[in-house]
């Protein structure tokens, strides 16, 4: 049976961190020797400066990732509990950022909002909502009508006349 | 005097009744900005640029510096009525600010916080007042090599001199300027990073990354410690005001150097927070025994700290408007601000630029009186907005940020790209990266390797020509020594251990 899963470890994380690094700045080596990282006639081509970057921030991912290594296996970056919190704030935005293609910002920004209050709040459902609602009412006549700023729209919108 | 009649030429384009109106607006926001966790100048302010096209550039800085005047307010409120620090800069006001509000002195404690923010910055506008104007004259005479140089020496400061690990720094600096090499590049017209896809074309635009890192990524952490507001009430009434007034002139020479230490953190991208930690360390240290000590509620350990933050935020604008190169993060973002404006931030803003230059210094000077006045008078509903249950304001926050993300280009991508920069703004706030030299060197990326590409071009290709006149060769000399300044104080510490070995 799989251990019940505790936490992330700070060694752990601090890994996952340097390997991140170490991969974009790989990504980017590999890049600028692609579109040429040396000299040309007119000076340096376009891959010179991300190349010697790249290799900068290589080494130094590779150096924090050597020292990583020894942090003793003990401590911890975040618990179970705090994890869960995250997620409770991470996963709805994310949710919503995807919806929003869909249905437009307004509504998904109403639907987080009451999502939020009645989850994380404990507030009763009609509060929720009608907030959730009154934010997007005052978000939109402030963007649309006085900024005239556009932000993605949905059917309702689209219904509504927008 | 040249500057006085600059200056009067400032203060009547101030004075505008609508760059007025701004500069309340602006001031009402930024303590709304700076009270909320999540919310803060940096992150504040990138938000609102999109918004301020429509705005002459001078109206539409006096806006955004405003706000970031009143942000650096915000913070003192929620550190001592709810010992949570609104903003970084005012976690050492909470050492000797939170006890004092328990003790019931919560007012005056505010007052201490405000006037002192009030004397830092007013010290530091008179320092960029007059030494803002030599500097940039001086920065006339640079050239590619002497502009890279001191790009250069900005961020060597920040691996030498930061408080964190000085490899962590280098890395977030060269993820940065990675960073803003993705997308068209302006001198070859050549496609960098982009993998094939339309979307990063476009690169990844610094405020995208500010809403993300500092926005998403406050609201991730501050969720999972559980937060929970618990605070004191606090009414500042005018017998307070006028008792706590009458008390401070007696603190003039933590003042005084107080309002140092914040300058010259201020100056050197060090930033506000090391300037207040450092400067609360100093009063702590120069304190005489016998008395009530430090973190028991002191109002030297709220002068002291409040002084440096606000003189330190406020001198980092110095070099941002002399120079072009910020001192901290919301400089930064301001400098972005000049740029999409269609300003050249450079020494050259102070000739061709003078009524936008000089308007925003004399705002300065009006911006925190106006400051000082609104939150002395309006403390007990800033500090209500904290009574606003978490869930609702975070929910805000969010539905803020994704606006803010999406109104830079118009574009559902970069909502996307600010969530992901949220949970790496997360993961690198827990693990003790800085975020500051990352945006920085985003912001500054392109315009570095220009000079470093033009230096080179000029030289083909030996770097010797960052040496080539005292000048820039001073400038590049010291900033080695910073950068290296982490394995040289090693090496002597390791010498004076071996010295006084032998003695003993």
């Amino acid at each position: 049976m799989a251990r019940r899963f505790t936490g992330i470890g700070l060694r752990t994380a601090e890994v996952g961190l340097a390997l991140l690094f170490a991969a974009v700045a790989a990504l980017a080596i590999a890049d600028a020797l692609d579109i040429g990282a040396g000299w040309s006639e007119d000076g340096p081509r376009s891959g010179y400066f991300p190349f010697w970057i790249g290799l900068i921030l290589l080494a130094a991912s590779l150096w924090q990732l050597v020292g990583a290594l020894g942090i003793p296996r003990r401590l911890g970056f975040a618990t179970r509990e705090e994890l869960g919190r995250v997620a409770s704030v991470l996963v709805p935005a994310a949710l919503q950022v995807a919806a929003m293609p869909f249905v437009g910002l307004y509504v998904s920004s109403a639907l987080l909002i009451t999502w939020f209050m009645t989850r994380l709040g404990s507030f009763a459902i009609p509060v929720a909502a009608a907030t959730g609602v009154a934010v997007a009412i005052v978000a939109f006549v402030v963007f649309e009508i006085w900024f005239l700023v556009a932000l993605p729209k949905g059917p309702i919108e689209q219904w509504l006349g927008y | 005097m040249d500057q006085f009649g600059l200056l009067l030429g400032g203060f009547a384009v101030a004075l505008d009744p609508w760059n007025l109106a701004l500069m309340v607006i602006g001031i009402v926001l930024g303590v709304v900005i700076g009270v909320l966790p999540g919310l803060g100048g940096a992150n504040g302010v990138a938000i609102l640029l999109p918004l301020t096209f429509s705005l002459s550039p001078v109206s539409a800085i006096i806006l955004l510096s405003c706000i970031y005047w009143g942000a650096l307010f915000g913070g003192a409120i929620t550190s001592i009525l709810f010992n949570i620090p609104g903003e970084p800069w005012s976690v050492a006001t909470t050492f000797d600010g939170y006890p004092m509000a328990q003790q019931g002195r919560a007012a005056e404690a505010l007052t201490a916080a405000f006037t002192s923010s009030f004397v830092g910055a007013f010290v530091a506008i008179v320092m960029i007042t007059f030494v803002a104007p030599l500097v940039a004259g001086f920065a006339l005479r640079f050239g590619p090599p002497e502009f890279f140089a001191v790009m250069f020496l900005a961020f060597a400061s920040f691996i030498g001199m930061g408080t964190g690990s000085p490899l962590k720094t280098l890395m977030a600096t060269m993820a940065g300027f990675l960073l803003a090499c993705v997308g068209l590049d302006s001198v070859t017209g050549t496609l960098r990073l982009t993998f094939g896809t339309t979307e990063l074309i476009r690169g990844f635009d610094f405020l995208v990354a500010v809403i993300g890192l500092f926005g998403i990524g406050e609201i991730l952490t501050s969720i999972e410690e559980g937060l929970a507001f618990r605070g004191a009430n606090a009414r500042i009434d005018l017998s307070v005001v006028r008792r706590t007034w009458a008390e401070l002139p007696r603190h003039w020479a933590l003042s005084l150097r107080s309002s140092l230490i914040g300058c010259w953190m201020g100056v050197t991208p060090a930033g506000a927070t090391p300037a207040s930690f450092m400067s609360y360390g100093v009063a702590r240290r120069l304190a005489k025994p016998g008395e009530v000590p430090f973190g028991k509620g002191r109002i030297e350990g709220v002068i002291a700290p409040e002084t440096a933050a606000h003189a330190a935020g406020t001198s980092a604008l110095l070099p941002m408007l002399a120079l072009g190169v910020p001192g901290s993060p919301t400089a930064a973002v301001l400098l972005g601000g000049l740029m999409m404006w269609g300003l050249q931030p450079g020494p050259m803003l102070f000739v061709e630029q003078a009524d936008f230059v000089w308007g925003l210094i004399a705002s300065m000077y009006l911006g925190n009186i106006v400051g000082l006045v609104l939150v002395l008078v309006a403390v007990p509903w800033f500090a209500a907005i904290l009574r606003v249950p978490f869930a609702v304001i975070a929910a805000l926050i969010l539905v803020i940020c994704s606006i803010g993300a999406y109104t830079v280009n118009n574009a559902w991508f970069d909502v996307v790209v600010m969530l992901c920069f949220g949970v790496l703004g997360y993961a690198m706030k827990k693990l003790d990266y800085p975020l500051a030299p990352l945006v920085l060197a985003l912001v500054l990326g392109n315009r570095t390797e220009q000079a470093f590409r033009q230096s080179m071009l000029s030289s083909q290709g030996d770097l010797g020509v960052f040496w080539s006149n005292w000048l820039v060769g001073s400038i590049m000399t010291v900033g080695l020594m910073l950068l290296f300044w982490p394995v040289i104080s090693r090496v002597r510490g390791a010498i004076s251990v071996q010295l006084a070995r032998r003695e003993g």
